[in-house]
């Protein structure tokens, strides 16, 4: 007998893993979603799925049948981004060029702030707010839901949401969607700074005001 | 041509004081932009998959075989 009790995975049939390849299948534009939100660029966001992929088939055996295929690959596309950034991959890549183009809006709907505009908003937010705000603005997760996803608290999540929320609010309101925050390297680096906090599992608990 | 664009905020004095609080006030409706956001989300779950990714998923098919 080992100290550490290692846990039994039922062995999986041929069904369940039909079932996780259909499921797997199906998430993969929610993946392809998030991954745009937090990372900006269309072609490292599909970089960062293909990864994150990869790491869900690889480790199938963990994913336990009936519960959320989109919240547990999240996470693994979420540790990927995480990883992904700390090795400087995207440092300093940010392409507004790019983002502004992929990001058009569907034709015929009225916009009441450009998709870009927004996009834009989002990716100057600190990361951990920006996932939060993914996650449960643009995901349509629950607070619970986003809590799991991020290993924080959900009143954490909560805080989080609200301060993305009122500073994106607070852009759009006063027009100001900043044209050149993540060019500026010094806002670049505070950022990357941050996420090495939130990375290091240390979730960057907010001070009060 | 009026600026129609900015009456969402037009009562507002500019003072430092109001910037949060406005913003908090509202925290419970729901914000124009709100929608943009998942509007931006379900335009990217709307776009076909790239062929790379297809072909990985195709890719773990022949892996189950």
């Amino acid at each position: 007998m080992t100290g550490k009790k290692k846990r039994e995975l039922p062995e999986r049939t041929a069904e369940d893993k039909k079932a996780f390849k259909r499921e797997l299948t199906e998430v993969v534009p929610h993946l392809r979603a998030f991954a745009r939100g937090l990372c900006g660029r269309p072609d490292m966001a599909d970089d960062l799925v293909q990864e994150a992929l990869l790491k869900a088939w690889a480790a199938q055996d963990r994913f336990e049948p009936g519960t959320s295929m989109r919240a547990w690959t999240f996470v693994i596309l979420r540790n990927a981004y995480l990883t992904d950034m700390r090795r400087n991959r995207f440092r300093g890549d940010y392409d507004e060029g790019v983002a502004e183009r992929i990001l058009t809006a569907p034709a015929g709907q009225e916009e009441p702030i450009h998709l870009s505009d927004l996009h834009r908003a989002l990716l100057t937010l600190p990361p951990e707010r920006r996932e939060a705000l993914l996650l449960v603005g643009a995901g349509g997760f629950s607070y619970e839901e986003a809590a799991d996803i991020c290993g924080c608290a959900v009143g954490t999540i909560k805080s989080r949401v609200g301060r993305a929320r009122s500073t994106i609010a607070s852009m759009v309101e006063e027009g100001k969607v900043p044209e050149r925050a993540l060019e500026d390297p010094s806002a670049h680096r505070a950022i990357l700074e941050e996420l090495d906090e939130v990375a290091a599992g240390n979730g960057v608990t907010e001070p009060t005001r | 041509m009026t600026d129609q664009g900015k009456t969402g905020g037009a009562a507002k004095p500019a003072g430092a004081a109001s910037k949060g609080a406005g913003v908090a006030a509202k925290a419970g409706e729901k914000p124009d932009w709100a929608d943009g956001l998942k509007q931006f989300y379900d335009s990217v779950v709307d776009e076909p998959l790239p062929d790379e990714l297809s072909e990985l998923l195709a890719r773990f098919d022949e892996d189950e075989a």
